[in-house]
C-alpha cells in the first residue's frame, strides 16, 4: 500500500521498504473498517498540522529559523505554527547538542508534552553525538534519553533535509493506530523500563566482577 | 621614559621575565601579584583583560593573564601559578578588572583553582554534583565517575568566599546567591527569548529587576579538553560550532595562530578570499541580531526581511565553501580552493542588494515608536565598565571603547582596506542596535574594494602553499586575536614541543566574548523592567555556545 502525503510523491522518497513493513505489521492484524476510517481521519488532521516545538540548542537552530522564514517556508506544509511551550506542541525537534546538564530538561520538557507527541533528531550531534561524541559531557545521541521518531542527519542539515525528516514524520503519521493494533504508549513504556534497567544491570555487572576479584 | 619591564621590577622586585616570546611574559609570585594587579591597572593603563587562561603546568596550576593597555594598545601577559596541586589558591583580581569574576569561576571549574576572596566561588559550566575538574591533566574520565544523570539539578544557592585576613589567614565564609526574602524568577533554560539554552534567575521587586545570576553550561561541550585528544588540522573543527555566527572568523583566528607559530606564510589571494568571508560572515551576523531583536519585541516582519537578505549569503557560502552553515573552508596556510567563479559577482550582487535593504529596515523599526521607547536610555553600559568588563566588539563600541581590533591590532590585509570603526557613545541597547546597523555599511564598503582587489588579481590563480603534511610545532605559546562578529575572538595555543608522530596541542583555550557579554547582564538589567531584560540581552547579542563552548 502507499502512504500518501500531499508535499511529497511515494516513489520519491528514498526508503520505502521500512514504511511498507509497517504497514504489513499493522494489517497483520486487521482492522474494523469503522475505526480504520475513523483512525485515518485522525491521522490526516494530526499530519498536516504538526505544531513543532522550539527547542534549538545550537547551530541546527538557525537553520531551522531559516525553514521558517520566507525562502523555505515551512507554513506551506502545516508546520509553522511553532511553539514556545512544549504542551501546545505536537512534536519536539531536538536541534543540537544534548549535554549532561541538559539531559534532565529534555526529558522532563518530553514528559510534559501532550499525546500524541513525536520526536526528531536533528543533526549529527542529537543522532549520535556527532563531532562532540568524545566529550566527557555530551550525550551520544538523545535516543539515550528519549524515544526518537526520525533521525535526521547532517551539520547541521540543510533545510531541505530537515523537511525530508518532517514528512517522513508525516508519513509515519499517516499509519499510526489509535485504536486497536500497536499501543504507542506501551511501546515507549517499555522504552523507559529498558532505560532504568540498563544502568541498574550496569552496577551490578560492576559489583559482580568486584566481587570476583 | 622608562620601559614597561623596568617600570614593573620597580613595582615588584620579585617579577621575572621572558621578552623571547611575541609579548612580554612576567612571570610573579603569587603573594605580590594581586598588588602588582593594582598598579598595573592604575599606574601602567593595563585596564582591559584581555584573557585568562588557566593551564596544568603538571609540576604547576596556574593562569596566563593577557592585558591590553586601552590607549597605546600594548599587551603583556603574566603568568602566575602555584605547586599545590591538592589546594590550589591564587589570589582574585576580579576586584580590579570585573571580567575575571566569570574568568575565574571558569577555571575554578576546569581546574580547581580557588581565588582568595573572590566573590561567589562555584562551579560556572557543569553540574554542581559533577566529580573533578576536566581540564586537569590528571583528570579521571571515567564514565562511573559522572554518568548521565537524569534527575534533576538541585538549585545551587550556596556559594562561598574565600576570606584572607591581615595575618595571611584564608577561612571560608559561606554565603548565600539570593536572601530569603528575596523574589526570584527563573527564565531557560529553555525559552525562546534567551535565543539558545541559557538561564537567568532574576530577583525582582516589583516589576524591578534588582540582580541577575546567570547560570551556564546547558550546552558546554568540553570543546577544549577534546581538541587536546587531536591534531591541529583536526582542531579547527570544533572553532565552527562555538560561536556558529562568525564561524570563518572563529576559524580564521585559529589558522592564524597556528601559522604565527609555525611561521607560515599565507598568499595574499588567500588572505584576501579569508577576509571577504569574514566580512560576509559578520553581515550574516548582524542580520541575524537584526532579525532576533525586532523579533523579541514583536516585529516578526522585519525578521523575514533581515533572512530574506541572509540567504544571499548562504548562496555565496554554498557555492564556494559547499555548505550552507560550519563551512570547513579555511585551513593551515590558506583556504580550500579557489573561489567560484561566481563569486565576485555574488558578492557584488548581496552587497547592493543588502545596502538597499538596509534602508528597508530603518524605515520598519529603527524609527519606530515601541522600538524607540524599548531601547532609548534602556540598558545603559558606561565606558569604564564596559573597559573593566572587557567588552568589546559592537556592544563595546556602542560604550565608547575603541576596541575593534580591526584597527587596534590589524592582521590579515585589514591594513589594505579603507574603512571606519563605528563608535557611539549612548551605551544603551539602541547604540548597540545602531552600531551593528552601521557596521553593516562598512562591511559593505570592506566587501567592494575587496571584489576590486581581487578581480585585479584575475587570472592569478590560486596556489596552495606548501604545508607539512604531519604539523608539529616548537615548544611555547601564542596568542592570536581576531574581529568575529561579536568582539574580540581570541585564541591560546600552548605546545609542549613533544608527541610522536602526532603531537597535539599541549592546551588550547578560546577566548570567547560572548562569555564577556553574558557577564554584563546582570549590571545592565538592575534596576530595568523585567521585560526589558528580554530587549537588553538581544541588543547585547550573544550566542550561547559561543559562551559554554
Amino acid at each position: 500500500m502507499e502512504v500518501k502525503i500531499k508535499s511529497m510523491k511515494h516513489e520519491d522518497f528514498k526508503n520505502n521498504e521500512y514504511i511498507d513493513n509497517l504497514v504489513e505489521q499493522l494489517r497483520a492484524g486487521g482492522t474494523n473498517v469503522v475505526v480504520g476510517k475513523l483512525d485515518q481521519l485522525i491521522n490526516w488532521g494530526i499530519s498536516n498540522s504538526l505544531w513543532p516545538f522550539c527547542f534549538g540548542t545550537s547551530c541546527c537552530a538557525i537553520e531551522f529559523m531559516c525553514l521558517g522564514a520566507a525562502r523555505y517556508d515551512m507554513a506551506r506544509f502545516g508546520f509553522e505554527v511553532a511553539r514556545n511551550s512544549p504542551r501546545q506542541a505536537d512534536y519536539i525537534m531536538c536541534q543540537g547538542t544534548i549535554t549532561y546538564r541538559m539531559a534532565p530538561v529534555l526529558k522532563r520538557l518530553y514528559e510534559q508534552m501532550a499525546e500524541p507527541k513525536y520526536v526528531i533528531a536533528c543533526g549529527g550531534c542529537t543522532v549520535s553525538g556527532g563531532p562532540f561524541k568524545n566529550s566527557y559531557c555530551v550525550v551520544k545521541g538523545i535516543d539515550e534519553i528519549i524515544p526518537v521518531d526520525v533521525y535526521v542527519p547532517g551539520c547541521p542539515p540543510r533545510p531541505e533535509a530537515m523537511f525530508y525528516g518532517l514528512m517522513q514524520l508525516q508519513r509515519k503519521i499517516k499509519v499510526q493506530k489509535f485504536f486497536g493494533g500497536v499501543n504507542r504508549k506501551e511501546k515507549r513504556n517499555e522504552f523507559f523500563k529498558e532505560l532504568t534497567a540498563q544502568p541498574a544491570e550496569a552496577t551490578q555487572a560492576v559489583e559482580a566482577d568486584k566481587n570476583e576479584q | 621614559m622608562a620601559t614597561i619591564q623596568e617600570q614593573i621590577s620597580n613595582l615588584c622586585p620579585a617579577a621575572q621575565f621572558d621578552t623571547d616570546g611575541e609579548f612580554l611574559l612576567v612571570k610573579v609570585p603569587d603573594a605580590q601579584w594581586h598588588a602588582l594587579a593594582v598598579a598595573l591597572k592604575g599606574e601602567l593603563g593595563f585596564d582591559y583583560l584581555t584573557a585568562l587562561v588557566g593551564v596544568d603546568w603538571k609540576d604547576e596550576l596556574g593562569c596566563m593573564y593577557y592585558l591590553t593597555n586601552s590607549t597605546t594598545q600594548e599587551i603583556i601577559h603574566v603568568r602566575v601559578a602555584t605547586a599545590d596541586r591538592e589546594q590550589p589558591r591564587l589570589h582574585t583580581v576580579s576586584d580590579i578588572w570585573a571580567v575575571a569574576n566569570y574568568q575565574e569561576r571558569e577555571v575554578y571549574d576546569f581546574f580547581g583553582i580557588e581565588f582568595i576572596n573572590h566573590p561567589d566561588m562555584r562551579r560556572f559550566f557543569l553540574r554542581n554534583d559533577w566529580v573533578g575538574h576536566p581540564l586537569r591533566k590528571d583528570y579521571d574520565a571515567s564514565p562511573e565517575l559522572n554518568p548521565l544523570r537524569l534527575d534533576d539539578e538541585v538549585n545551587e544557592d550556596d556559594t562561598y568566599t574565600l576570606v584572607e585576613d591581615e595575618q595571611g589567614n584564608v577561612t571560608r565564609v559561606d554565603k548565600k546567591v539570593f536572601d530569603d526574602d528575596e523574589y526570584v524568577i527563573n527564565v531557560g533554560p529553555q525559552h525562546p527569548s534567551t535565543h539558545g539554552v541559557m538561564r537567568y534567575r532574576a530577583s525582582i521587586e516589583g516589576e524591578l529587576v534588582k540582580k541577575v545570576d546567570v547560570v551556564s553550561g546547558y550546552i558546554h561541550r568540553g570543546i577544549e579538553k577534546m581538541c587536546e585528544d587531536l591534531t591541529y588540522p583536526q582542531t579547527l573543527l570544533y572553532t565552527e560550532r562555538m560561536d556558529y555566527m562568525s564561524a570563518h572568523i572563529n576559524r580564521h583566528c585559529l589558522c592564524l595562530c597556528i601559522e604565527k607559530a609555525l611561521g607560515l606564510e599565507v598568499p595574499h589571494r588567500a588572505e584576501l578570499i579569508r577576509m571577504m568571508m569574514d566580512e560576509l560572515m559578520r553581515l550574516s551576523s548582524h542580520l541575524l541580531s537584526y532579525g532576533c531583536l525586532t523579533m523579541d519585541q514583536g516585529a516578526t516582519t522585519a525578521f523575514f526581511y533581515g533572512f530574506r537578505e541572509r540567504e544571499l549569503i548562504y548562496d555565496i557560502f554554498d557555492k564556494t565553501c559547499g555548505a550552507r552553515m560550519s563551512m570547513s573552508y579555511m585551513t593551515i596556510g590558506g583556504v580550500v580552493a579557489d573561489v567560484h567563479p561566481d563569486f565576485v559577482a555574488d558578492v557584488r550582487h548581496a552587497c547592493d542588494k543588502i545596502e538597499k535593504g538596509l534602508k528597508e529596515y530603518h524605515k520598519l523599526f529603527t524609527g519606530n515608536v515601541i522600538a524607540v521607547n524599548r531601547m532609548t536610555g534602556v540598558g545603559i553600559l558606561k565606558q569604564d565598565d564596559a573597559l573593566s568588563y572587557a567588552i568589546t566588539g559592537p556592544s563595546g563600541r556602542a560604550s565608547g571603547v575603541h576596541c575593534d581590533v580591526r584597527k587596534t591590532h590589524p592582521y590579515s590585509l585589514y591594513n589594505e582596506v579603507d574603512f571606519d570603526e563605528i563608535l557611539e557613545q549612548g551605551g544603551d541597547s539602541m547604540s548597540r542596535y545602531m552600531v551593528r546597523m552601521r557596521e553593516m555599511e562598512e562591511s559593505i564598503k570592506i566587501l567592494r574594494q575587496c571584489c576590486d582587489m581581487l578581480e585585479a588579481e584575475e587570472g592569478n590563480e590560486y596556489i596552495a602553499p606548501k604545508v607539512p603534511k604531519i604539523i608539529k610545532l616548537p615548544a611555547g605559546h601564542w596568542y592570536q586575536q581576531v574581529e568575529a562578529s561579536r568582539g574580540a575572538f581570541g585564541v591560546y595555543l600552548e605546545s609542549d614541543g613533544e608527541g610522536k608522530p602526532f603531537q597535539k596541542p599541549y592546551r588550547l583555550h578560546f577566548q570567547s566574548p560572548c562569555f564577556n557579554l553574558v557577564g554584563i547582564v546582570d549590571l545592565t538589567c538592575k534596576d530595568n523592567l523585567i521585560a526589558d531584560l528580554i530587549t537588553i540581552t538581544a541588543s547585547i547579542d550573544y550566542v550561547i555556545p559561543d559562551i559554554d563552548r
